[in-house]
């Protein structure tokens, strides 16, 4: 983990205002995205007639709920953003590309990302203009951020010590690094980690083991827990 | 990791009035605390680790386990089933030593003098302590199953303490004729590891439909009943149609004697020749609880809260020699004890937090190749006991995807409980 999880929830509440149909800067270069769309096209298509290869087809990009193109077997990390209602907006596009792996850890792209913000805002120019957007976008709506029952754990201020006690029902399962199988939770962000629980304890997200587990998670054991393993290193 | 307990506790607001205040307990002329831990497995291996871990120096923690290298019960199923080669099993306790500054000692503890405070060592010698963790896993009772004792455990084994044994019935396994019968003893409840028997039936049987189709495999059970049994059932039929026979109480599955030395197993009275026999029988707590008179009938009672004895509160038992109440006797659960009396050990002799106990357990079954199936629940203590609090259990008809899942969990897990036992 690396600390550039950008949390995805806080950008969707980021990008709410802004966000439009129209490409965000009147200044950006479709040409240059166009040539940087080429290290794209490996494994994507985009425009008329584009299909899934061996990544989904994107047209409609911008403003689609993330993981959702229809035939696309995503990774767990795209489908379950996308189940929890996180939308590819400008924003997120541009720090996905800036770092996939450490945006959307476990995502199966394989791509070392765009460090030059000109560079991204070019490339999502591009997609646009080829590939239109999506409803979604609109849908997204001024309210977008935390859901009431996320805000409230937000407010919590977690109790390391108890988080440290509570964190050993974990570690029989997550790895402090690693885990190919059951991914490591240590130094997540808390607005991602809290997301998590919540969306496990409402049953938004299905895990058997997890939904158990966040079942007898009241708001002060998860802001526990959160503030716990975001102190966590995996060194 | 960072593990920096104290730290936080000058960072971070008070807890809650419902927890308790840790009462201190000092030990005398101001030496560190002595805690022995007796056994290394999930249990003991965890609560050593914790307690020298959350302690951070401030408790002397001695592990006692006879075994150099300590090979898991969970998952030494799929060894047989060859899905695990069998080193991948083997773990040592040199880190808990080094990185954790646990004395580990090899040696067996044959006794305890709980007025002096004092573990006896086979090998001579005595070790104090001022809390005692108990956590020394079954130990099988004589006479269960007439004609089989451990003196001949090595014509029929029970592998069901991992190690040798696991590889002695690897070995009679494959060395079965050709439409050959492997027979299985189960035991009565309760028992180490409720779905152990049955994921080893599905593991045998996977070994042999690819090295010895036409060979059968008949199941002697005292037991109505049995865990996931509609699970492992319709993946029997699913997998190894006509393979596995299994003959419950109805049927005489509990009257059954065995004679080792011709190789026979009687169910009610009715004598077959077998090619393997696997006696797994009826369990009892490790001999360390007996021989220190902490056992009331077959296992040791304790307390809910914090898993120290009903007949003397210096000494905790964990795991499956722990007369707990709900929770099933796994790797799993001991592991979630040890957590919880870890705590309450380390609050008694530091400035600590102790936190309400919560358990919790989930045990994962492999039927085959990427079947895999899971049973879990969550757990509370009360003054009678640990009671369950609800759980989950996975479905008869689940997709191939899901089971492939639940497999590749388990894989997960196993990894993740190894390394939070052993560090």
């Amino acid at each position: 983990m690396t600390g550039k999880v950008i949390p995805s929830c806080k950008v969707a509440a980021l990008v709410a205002g802004t966000l439009s149909l129209t490409p965000f800067s009147a200044s950006a270069d479709a040409e240059n995205g166009e040539r940087l769309f080429r290290a794209c096209a490996a494994c994507h298509q985009i425009g008329e007639g584009a299909i899934n290869r061996i990544g989904p087809q994107l047209n409609g990009l911008v403003g689609r709920l993330i993981g959702t193109v229809d035939g696309y077997d995503y990774s767990d990390t795209l489908s379950e953003a996308g189940a929890d209602g996180d939308v590819w907006s400008e924003a997120a596009l541009s720090a996905f590309l800036e770092d996939p792996r450490g945006y959307l850890p476990g995502t199966s792209m394989v791509f070392r990302g765009i460090r030059d913000e000109t560079d991204r805002t070019d490339l999502i120019s591009y997609l646009i203009q080829e590939g239109g957007t999506s409803e979604a976008a609109a849908e997204a709506g001024p309210e977008s951020g935390p859901s009431p029952e996320i805000a409230a754990i937000l407010a919590v201020e977690g109790d390391v010590a108890y988080g440290e006690y509570l964190s050993s029902e974990c570690t029989a399962c997550h790895r402090g690094a690693g885990g190919e199988d059951i991914p490591s939770i240590a130094g997540l962000a808390p607005s991602v980690f809290i997301a998590g629980l919540s969306a496990y304890r409402t049953g938004e997200r299905e895990h058997p083991v997890m939904n158990m587990v966040a079942s007898r998670l009241g708001d002060e054991e998860i802001a526990a827990l959160a503030a716990y393993f975001e102190a966590q290193t995996t060194e | 990791m960072n593990f920096n307990r104290r730290a936080f506790l000058s960072t971070t607001a008070a807890v809650g009035a419902t927890l308790a205040a840790p009462m201190i307990v000092r030990a005398q002329d101001g030496a560190r605390p002595r805690v022995v831990v007796v056994g290394g497995g999930a249990g003991g291996a965890t609560a050593a680790r914790y307690i020298a871990r959350d302690s951070e120096g401030a408790i002397d923690v001695t592990l006692i386990e006879p075994s150099r290298a300590y090979y898991t019960c969970f998952f030494s199923n799929l060894y047989l089933g060859g899905f695990r080669e069998f080193d991948s099993l083997g773990h040592t306790y040199g880190n808990l030593a080094s990185s954790y500054g646990v004395n580990v000692v090899h040696d067996w503890a044959t006794g305890v003098d709980r007025d002096a405070k004092t573990v006896r060592l086979a090998g001579g010698g005595d070790v104090p302590y001022d809390r005692l963790v108990l956590s020394p896993g079954i130990d099988f009772k004589n006479g269960a199953v007439p004609g089989w004792s451990t003196a001949v455990q090595n014509r029929m084994p029970h592998a069901y303490k991992a190690g040798s044994q696991t590889q002695l019935l690897r070995a009679q396994i494959e060395a079965m004729p050709e439409g050959g019968t492997f027979a299985m003893v189960a035991p009565p409840n309760p028992y180490r590891c409720p779905p152990g028997p049955y994921e080893r039936v599905s593991m045998v049987a996977h070994y042999l439909k690819e090295n010895n189709p036409t060979a059968r495999i008949l199941i002697a059970d005292p037991k109505e009943t049995f865990s996931k049994q509609a699970l492992f059932e319709d993946g029997w039929l699913r997998h190894y149609e006509g393979m596995i026979e299994r003959v419950g109480p109805d049927f005489g599955g509990g009257n059954v004697e065995v004679d080792a030395e011709a190789m026979t197993l009687s169910i009610d009275g009715d004598v077959q020749n077998v090619d393997v026999c696997n006696v797994i029988p009826a369990m009892q707590a490790g001999g360390i609880v007996h021989a220190a008179a902490l056992n009331e009938g077959d296992w040791a009672p304790v307390s809910a809260y914090d898993l120290s004895s009903r007949l003397d509160e210096s000494v905790h038992i964990l795991g499956d020699s722990a007369a707990q109440g709900d929770m099933p006797k796994s790797g799993f659960a001991a592991n979630s004890q040890a957590k919880v009396a870890a705590n309450a050990i380390v609050a008694a002799f530091t400035d600590s937090r102790q936190f309400p106990a919560r358990f919790s357990n989930t045990c994962w079954s492999l039927i085959d190749t990427d079947d895999g199936i899971k049973v879990g629940a969550n757990y509370e203590a009360s003054d009678e006991g640990i009671v369950s609090t609800g759980g989950f259990v996975s479905e008869v008809g689940e997709t191939d995807e899901v089971r492939a899942e639940t497999y590749r969990e388990s894989i997960g897990w196993y990894d993740a409980i190894t390394e939070d036992m052993f560090g």
